[in-house]
């Protein structure tokens, strides 16, 4: 049995159903991510399993505990949980000891046991010398540190995060997403961590559920994710990608221009008698000067349209010949091509994945 | 994505195998029943009140029979209808007075590089916590016709004995102490609008070849033109609601207004029933013109959205203009605040108060007199500091009881009761007063002449005061504070002690300070429900100014003024200069 459980879990707000049955399972001491646009359901989902929205069917359950269900809702303070907020929700008047000790002095932990966890936690999100600063007087980074001590020192039974570093700026948001990580390694606490930015999910979580209006439609580890893509939307929410049509002839797909073998295309098996899509990364795709010299490559002469440089690769717009289709490939910094130009595209068909 | 906390947990018909146990850990927070005392509290405060007004006005007195007897009497008379017109008059007057003082001052002061821009803001400071009928008895020491400071000057000047420059009892007269009050409403509208339009507004006007003066009639002031006009609607509405100084200059030059009117309603025999009847145009004008407020604050959202990014720059003026929008200010500054308050001053500590300022002439019997010797005025010291520092504490309790549960949305339809708790703000304070006396006065209340009877009528008028600033301040408090507090195992009442409260402490105080100074000069609700004991300040100076003594009735004057100063002083040392200036 897993840590938390949710099954079947659905929430509405008037007509709107925000979270529309989801099932998802984390074991203990694992890291998952819920991951999706805005809109999707995910902070709803949180905030159901925290206790602050019951759920209108379905249910939540801790340890084999229903805690939510639609007759009854456990209240949050009841929990052992703890959260951490968009808005970080630091105590203004109080100071970051006091702060990260308020949680500990609720459960009526022994004055010197307060002390010493707290100052312990403190160390450890590197907020030792800050500790009698008021909250004002802290940084946007120093702040999250503080509710993350703050959440860790309870040990809660789940740790949970909205969005946390949404209000950071990008240099800052890189390194907190490490420490995240850095601090689930240290205390394995199971976590579930909310958030739009996909990079953030999969540096920080063992799985991702990927939710999209109301519905998970992946849950999976970040490589999987990434290179097995199931629905339309998860591929192209997961890094960029090309969605071609294909039909299936024989044991050949057939697309507009050219055609590959079946069996070369990641999860095949998926494929049934309907139309095809497949999903073709930029980075799976090598221009090439010249027509390729072996002759199973998959290969075809195309032009190239547009050209953009992003310093770590080129990225271009190419159209195969005689196709309607607009590609994008991105190619190394030192490979130069002029709009216009005309090269030969060798896919990689084990990049190839199959979506419907 | 919605984040509403909703703590409700419906009832549990058919236990689902496996929560039978949860279901003893329902929660049901004890915020249905706060909110029932609450609904209880304001239909007594507020609702009930307001009906009786309604009621009373179609009822016989004595038989209780329906009829329209009562509106017949109400304007059966010119005298009565002449009152309403007399009020209409003066509200508009004023209130254009008002904006040709307050206009140019808000503008120098936003968007100039005029020197004193702080002693412009000083003066509209001033200007506004002295007590309207303050100004008043000031003004009369100045322009009393004959014997009135300025008019003596006058007098001297050209040579005429008993020559009149101004004379304070008349139509003008009336209408211009009354704005010289009421102008800081215009300033504070004017001036927070155009702190919020951007310099590139006017930059944009510059580049196409528009000068300073061409950019700030058609592009700077047009901007902020309903905002204006919202000012002077809320003056217009002040103006016809104002009791204090109609009363003290009005009735001695014969000029009837509707609130004076209503006063002499209220002279044996009361007739409360006619009063009920005549005040309904005063709550219709009120209404109307609110809601008209709203509409023109709304229409206008593209002012405040011209306010994001981009920076403000003063427009620098030519020495000339620096030199005479400074002197207005100056002018404007003797008006409303030097000249009143010294001659108030003056005559509180003269033994006569024409005498002048010679030492001879100085005494301090006039305090020592009231304070020790009168028969009244101690109590009404007395009183009035305790009617207003409860009804403060009151009105702050149930207006933070009610913004935390509308902000929180603790409750379906809490905003009926964030309705009920503005509602007074559309109903003057006069009228709120006949509503009070109607319902509470006689039995089976009859809590006519007791000290009850004014608390809970100061409590009503200031309620929405306190309504705002509870509410302004819970909107402070991200819910997420809160919630912080909980999923770290702290319930909703611990969260309420350890960060709401903390929080909410400079809020707090500041409201009740405003509501506790505004309630120290309320004069048109006590006027109405006054008993011999519970007389306060505002209510024995104008007792004091029928009897025409003006040495004491200026020394009363001087106690309340320092009450007041003493009380904002605080409020400012604690909580920031600007606590009771800002636009709500």
């Amino acid at each position: 049995m897993g840590k938390l459980v949710l099954s079947n879990l659905r929430r509405r707000f008037g007509s709107v159903a925000a979270v529309d049955g989801i099932d998802l399972t984390l074991q203990e001491g694992e890291f998952v991510s819920l991951l999706g646009p805005s809109g999707c359901g995910k902070t709803t989902t949180l905030r159901m399993i925290a206790g602050f929205i019951p759920p209108t069917d379905g249910s939540i359950s801790m340890d084999g505990e229903v805690l939510s269900s639609p007759q009854a809702v456990l209240p949050p303070e009841r929990r052992r949980m703890s959260m951490i907020f968009q808005s970080y929700a630091i105590w203004p008047n109080m100071t970051v000891t006091q702060n990260v000790s308020f949680g500990l002095k609720l459960r009526k932990l022994p004055d010197a046991e307060v002390r010493r966890r707290t100052g312990e936690i403190l160390e450890v999100v590197q907020m030792g010398h800050l500790a009698g600063r008021y909250p004002g007087e802290l940084s946007g980074g120093q702040q999250q540190r503080v509710a993350l001590a703050r959440a860790i020192v309870v040990q809660p039974s789940i740790l949970l995060l909205d969005e946390p570093l949404s209000n950071l700026d990008a240099n800052l948001r890189e390194e907190m997403r490490f420490e995240i990580r850095r601090l689930h390694d240290e205390f394995r606490i199971t976590t579930v961590y909310v958030t739009h930015d996909q990079a953030e999910a999969m540096v920080t979580s063992d799985r991702i559920a990927v939710m999209n209006a109301g519905k998970i439609e992946q849950v999976d580890d970040p490589f999987s994710l990434y290179n097995r893509p199931r629905t339309r939307f998860v591929a192209g929410f997961i890094g960029r990608t090309n969605f071609l049509e294909a039909r299936l002839a024989g044991d050949r797909l057939t697309l507009d221009g050219f055609t590959i073998p079946v069996g070369m295309v990641q999860r095949s098996a998926a494929l049934n008698g309907g139309p095809i899509l497949l999903s073709v990364r930029p980075q799976s795709i090598a221009l090439l000067r010249s027509r390729p010299q072996d002759e199973d490559a998959v290969a075809l002469p195309a032009q190239v349209l547009e050209c953009a440089y992003l310093g770590e690769y080129w990225d271009y717009v190419v159209v195969p010949q005689g196709s309607g289709l607009k590609l994008r490939v991105t190619a190394a910094p030192t490979q130069r091509h002029q709009p216009g130009e005309a090269v030969w595209l060798r896919f990689d068909p084990s990049q190839i994945v199959a979506i419907s | 994505m919605s984040t509403t906390t909703i703590a409700r947990v419906p009832a549990a018909p058919a236990a689902t195998p496996g929560i039978g146990a949860l279901r003893r850990l329902r929660y049901l927070e004890p915020v249905m029943l706060i909110w029932l005392l609450l609904i209880g509290v304001l239909v007594f405060l507020v609702a009930w009140p307001i009906v009786e007004l309604l009621i009373t006005s179609f009822q016989a007195p004595r038989t209780g029979a329906w009829t329209l007897n009562n509106y017949l009497a109400a304007y059966g008379r010119t005298r009565y209808v002449d009152a309403l017109i007399n009020s209409l008059a003066l509200g508009a007057l004023s209130a254009l007075i008002c904006a040709v003082l307050a206009v140019p001052m808000a503008w120098a002061c936003s968007r100039t590089d005029m020197p004193g821009r702080g002693f412009a803001w000083f003066t509209v400071l001033a200007a506004f916590i002295i007590p309207p009928y303050l100004g008043a008895v000031g003004w009369i020491l100045l322009a009393g016709p004959n014997s009135g400071w300025i008019n003596q000057a006058w007098s001297l000047l050209i040579g005429t004995p008993d020559s009149t420059l101004f004379n304070v009892y008349s139509f003008t007269g009336l209408a211009t102490v009354i704005a010289l009050h009421s102008y800081p409403f215009i300033f504070i509208f004017t001036k927070s609008a155009l702190d919020l339009v951007n310099s590139e507004m006017e930059d944009a006007a510059n580049i196409l070849g528009a000068g300073t003066w061409t950019t700030t009639w058609k592009v700077t002031l047009p901007l902020v033109w309903p905002t204006i006009l919202a000012g002077i609607i809320l003056v217009f509405l002040e103006t016809i609601a104002l009791f204090g100084t109609p009363a003290i200059i009005g009735i001695p030059a014969r000029i009837n207004v509707v609130t004076t009117q209503l006063w002499q309603f209220f002279e044996a025999p009361v007739r409360a029933e006619v009063a009920a009847a005549f005040a309904m145009p005063l709550l219709l004008i009120t209404l109307a013109l609110i809601g008209l407020q709203k509409l023109l604050l709304a229409r206008k959202s593209y002012v405040s959205q011209t306010g994001k990014g981009g920076e403000r720059r003063p427009i620098k003026l030519g020495p000339f203009w620096r030199w005479a929008l400074l002197g207005w200010c100056v002018f404007v500054c003797l008006l409303s605040v030097v000249a009143p308050m010294v001659a108030l001053v003056q005559a509180s500590f003269a033994k006569a108060w024409g005498r002048g300022f010679s030492i001879d002439n100085l005494t301090i019997e006039n305090y020592a007199f009231l304070l020790f010797r009168h028969d009244a005025a101690w109590g009404a010291v007395v009183n009035t500091f305790a009617f207003s520092a409860i009804s403060a504490t009151l009105a702050m309790v149930l207006a933070l009881a009610i913004a935390y549960i509308v902000k929180r949305k603790l409750m379906p339809f809490g905003t009926a009761l964030a309705f009920l708790c503005m509602a007074p703000f559309v109903i003057p304070g006069i009228v709120m007063a006949i509503g009070f006396y109607a319902a509470y006065a006689g039995p089976p209340l009859t809590l006519y002449g007791t000290a009850a009877l004014m608390v809970f009528a100061f409590t009503t008028r200031f309620l929405p005061i306190a309504y705002a600033n509870g509410a302004s301040g819970m909107q402070m408090i991200h819910p997420e504070m809160e919630e912080a507090v909980r999923i770290l195992g702290g319930g909703r009442l611990t969260a309420i002690r350890s960060v709401v409260a903390p929080l909410l402490k400079k809020a707090l105080l500041g409201g009740w300070l405003l509501v506790f100074i505004l309630a120290t000069r309320e004069l048109s609700a006590a006027i109405f429900l006054v008993g011999p004991e519970t007389r306060t300040i505002s209510v024995l100076l104008y007792d004091l100014s029928e009897e025409g003594n003006l040495e004491s009735l200026s020394a009363l004057g001087g106690i309340l003024l320092v009450i007041t100063l003493l009380f904002v002083g605080i409020g400012m040392k604690l909580i920031g200069r600007d606590f009771m200036l800002r636009r709500e």
